[in-house]
């Protein structure tokens, strides 16, 4: 999708004029000009109708992040950001954009959906080929109708954040940051200037959510793109389990993605949150892979609250990922459930904060990281206790697989705790796929990348539980084709 | 079934064996005995193809094949199976995850339809209960915190499972007591049919007492010895493997 040089101009000329006649009518175009400036600001808020205290927030958020370093203290390796270089806004795509029939799409692309077990409706909408309805996929145009009306029914809203912007806009303005303040890091702070979509979630007092936040969405959510913001409440008593991503690789085209996730569970709530991420990882050298700098955090406002992270994370040149808790709740708990592959030239630096404020709060914290290639990968992870934290509690456990002789994995734990009474613990392995393993294996008649895989699964088993059931089938496929040519 | 001519292997530049030749025809079960370091585990190893053990001369025609011209898992497609002297943990894989996998490969190998999670366990009960096994082994991960009579028993399951035309026991007697002996023994002798051989490694006679071979290799210094019929098993007991030891030195 190339914006015409007559958009342009257009808006260019406009922008030149100090928006005398403002964005929001006057141009149509897909996309705004590449650069980043409070012109682009303004555009993107205008394009999107939303109410003056948005356009401020973004505005102020645009300033603060001008002024602010770049976080440097990742191990990750990559040129500087030229942020003049992106477009930060395109509307959705087109029909007419994208591949005719998967005959066009690229072969390696169709030989990993064959594998993961995607059917071949669900392949053209991936693949992005052009005019698959999402409906038609699941075969049934009541599908989408049927989930909606079974969320209505008990009261859930489930939608996108521009459209929270409507429905409920005291919600999103009540919330909308007050996790994850907007100045928090330079990528968070660039999301709250120009996100561009989301999802939004708000379960009502005692509801608990009658299906996973799932399937049928994975696929209509696509095209929210490089900077998503998502919003989840959990009101008093309230259960949701929300599932982001798709195991399928995605086509994308933008590198940089900076997405920023809130969750909020009150008194007696608890919000279960799985990834899969997938991107793009780039070629063996990690050329043309996404950057993927994502700020996740959970608040356990309420007494008695639990927020649960789960995350596979396979893909993207660069990791960079902390999903959090902050437990102000008394009894509140918070869990962090990951496994980060890493193969050829990629980078993750990931891990989790648990933040204890409240008393008798409780964490856990299991970590699977699998590095192969030249890959390398760092686990950082901060346990912190605060004065007030009677009797709070901490259990950690990071186990590093290492596969081959040109990777690396870094464990980098953060204890900070200021009450004496505190439990904290923190075990931490490192191994290797061992060549007796594999002989074992093989002298079963299981072949190598297929014995890797196995071994693989076996190292993130207690993980892979977490997922919910259709997630972990696909999941425990994706660990494997993640890992194709690591080995011989 | 097996034929080996003249084999020479080295380990880490190490000649091991040493112009080795040994023929099993179908249906006859022989046992190869001989004293520590007399390159017994390398001649089962060199047989599963594993890396480091260089095949540098001779043959090893197995069903009319160069055996050393195929990989550890086409070997084991085709029938061949080592049970371990010392299995292997894979920690987080239950068993009977390991079991499907490894059948399923073995029938995508052959050309066969895999037998989906139904029908698999189906028949993984039946060999658990064939050989008086408790199904609680399967949905541990596979021989992790197992005693040293389960891991030998989870080889003998594993083989009962994939029904291997030539079974290779390395040592399988080694450190088990007399019931569990007597498991591995049922197990090996449960296969024994005109078509399938097996090889059985050892230090002992004991097992060759639940075990009959039709016939008995003393293996030193790289090469066989000397080829007798089971009474050779009781005469070693007896003498032991002085004679070899000192024969070719």
């Amino acid at each position: 999708m190339v914006a015409t040089a007559e958009t342009v101009d257009q808006v260019q000329t406009i922008a030149g004029e100090k928006y005398k006649y403002g964005f929001v009518t006057d141009i149509e175009s897909e996309m705004a000009p590449m650069g980043l400036s409070e012109d682009i600001v303004r555009f993107i808020s205008a394009k999107k109708n939303e109410p003056e205290w948005l356009l401020e927030y973004r505005l102020k958020a645009y300033r603060r992040w001008l002024e602010m370093p770049e976080p440097k203290w990742a191990k990750v390796d990559f040129p500087q950001i030229d942020y003049q270089a992106y477009h930060y806004y395109s509307a959705p795509k087109s029909a007419d954009d994208g591949p005719a029939s998967l005959d066009e799409v690229d072969p390696k692309l169709l030989e990993t959906y064959e594998k993961l077990g995607i059917p071949l409706r669900e392949q053209e909408l991936l693949a992005g080929v052009k005019n698959v309805a999402v409906d038609y996929v699941f075969d049934s145009v009541s599908v989408a109708t049927t989930f909606k009306k079974k969320l209505e029914e008990v009261g859930v809203i489930f939608c996108p954040i521009s459209e929270a912007l409507e429905r409920c806009p005291d919600l999103v303005r009540k919330y909308m940051g007050s996790v994850v303040p907007m100045a928090d890091n330079k990528h968070a702070c660039l999301n709250a200037a120009v996100f561009t979509d989301g999802s939004f979630v708000y379960i009502p007092p005692g509801v608990r959510c009658p299906m996973e936040l799932s399937t049928y969405f994975r696929i209509n959510e696509m095209n929210t793109g490089q900077f998503e913001r998502t919003l989840i409440i959990a009101d008093k008593g309230s259960y949701v389990s929300y599932l982001e991503g798709c195991t399928a690789p995605m086509r994308d085209e933008n590198q940089l993605h900076a997405a920023v996730v809130e969750l909020i569970a009150l008194d007696d709530a608890e919000i279960k949150y799985s990834t899969v991420q997938n991107w793009y990882p780039g070629d063996e050298d990690g050329k043309g892979g996404i950057y993927n700098f994502v700020t996740k955090r959970g608040a356990c406002r309420g007494k008695n609250s639990k927020i649960s992270w789960t995350q596979v994370e396979t893909g993207s040149a660069i990791t960079w990922k902390y999903p959090s808790c902050i437990l102000q709740g008394d009894n509140s708990v918070g869990e962090f459930y990951s496994i980060a592959i890493t193969n050829n030239a990629q980078q993750a630096d990931t891990g989790t904060k648990m933040i204890h404020i409240g008393k008798n709060t409780t964490s856990r914290i299991i970590s699977k990281g699998i590095s192969a290639g030249k890959s390398d990968q760092t686990y950082r992870g901060l346990v912190k206790i605060s004065p007030k934290a009677v009797d709070a509690r901490n259990y950690t456990q990071c186990d590093s697989l290492l596969i081959g002789d040109k990777c690396g994995a870094h464990t980098v734990p953060y204890i900070e705790s200021r009450n004496k009474g505190a439990i904290v613990e923190h075990e931490a392995t490192t191994s290797t796929i061992s060549e007796d393993q594999l002989f074992y294996l093989r002298q079963r008649g299981i072949p190598e990348e297929a014995a890797v895989a196995l071994v693989v699964n076996g190292f993130c088993r207690e993980v892979l539980q977490q997922l919910p059931m259709e997630f972990a089938v696909e999941a425990q496929k994706l660990v494997g084709i993640s890992l194709e040519g690591s080995v011989g | 079934m097996l034929e080996i001519k003249d084999l020479h292997a080295t380990v880490g530049g190490t000649e091991i064996l040493k112009g080795l030749t040994l023929t099993i025809e179908p249906g006859e079960t022989h046992a190869i005995m001989g004293p520590n370091g007399s390159g017994k585990s390398t001649l089962s190893y060199v047989l599963a193809g594993r890396d480091g053990y260089e095949v540098t001369g001779g043959r090893i025609i197995y069903e009319g094949e160069d055996l050393t011209e195929l990989n550890p898992e086409e070997r084991a497609a085709k029938g061949v199976f080592l049970a371990f002297q010392y299995p292997v943990e894979i920690p987080g894989v239950p068993n009977s995850t390991f079991l499907k996998e490894s059948v399923n490969a073995v029938r995508r190998y052959n050309g066969e339809k895999e037998l989906d999670a139904i029908k698999f366990m189906k028949m993984l009960r039946g060999k658990t209960k064939e050989l008086g096994m408790s199904d609680d082994m399967l949905k541990r991960a596979v021989n992790v915190g197992f005693s040293g009579g389960e891991k030998k028993r989870n080889e003998v399951l594993q083989m009962a499972v994939l029904e291997p035309k030539l079974a290779i026991l390395d040592e399988t007697d080694s450190g088990l007591d007399i019931d569990a002996l007597k498991i591995v023994a049922d197990g090996v002798n449960a296969l024994r049919s005109p078509e399938r051989s097996s090889l059985i490694i050892t230090h002992y006679q004991r097992l060759l007492d639940y075990i009959v071979p039709d016939k008995v290799h003393v293996l030193a210094h790289g090469k066989i010895q000397r080829t007798g019929g089971k009474e050779l098993a009781h005469e070693l007991e007896e003498k032991g493997y002085a004679d070899f030891v000192g024969e070719a030195a």
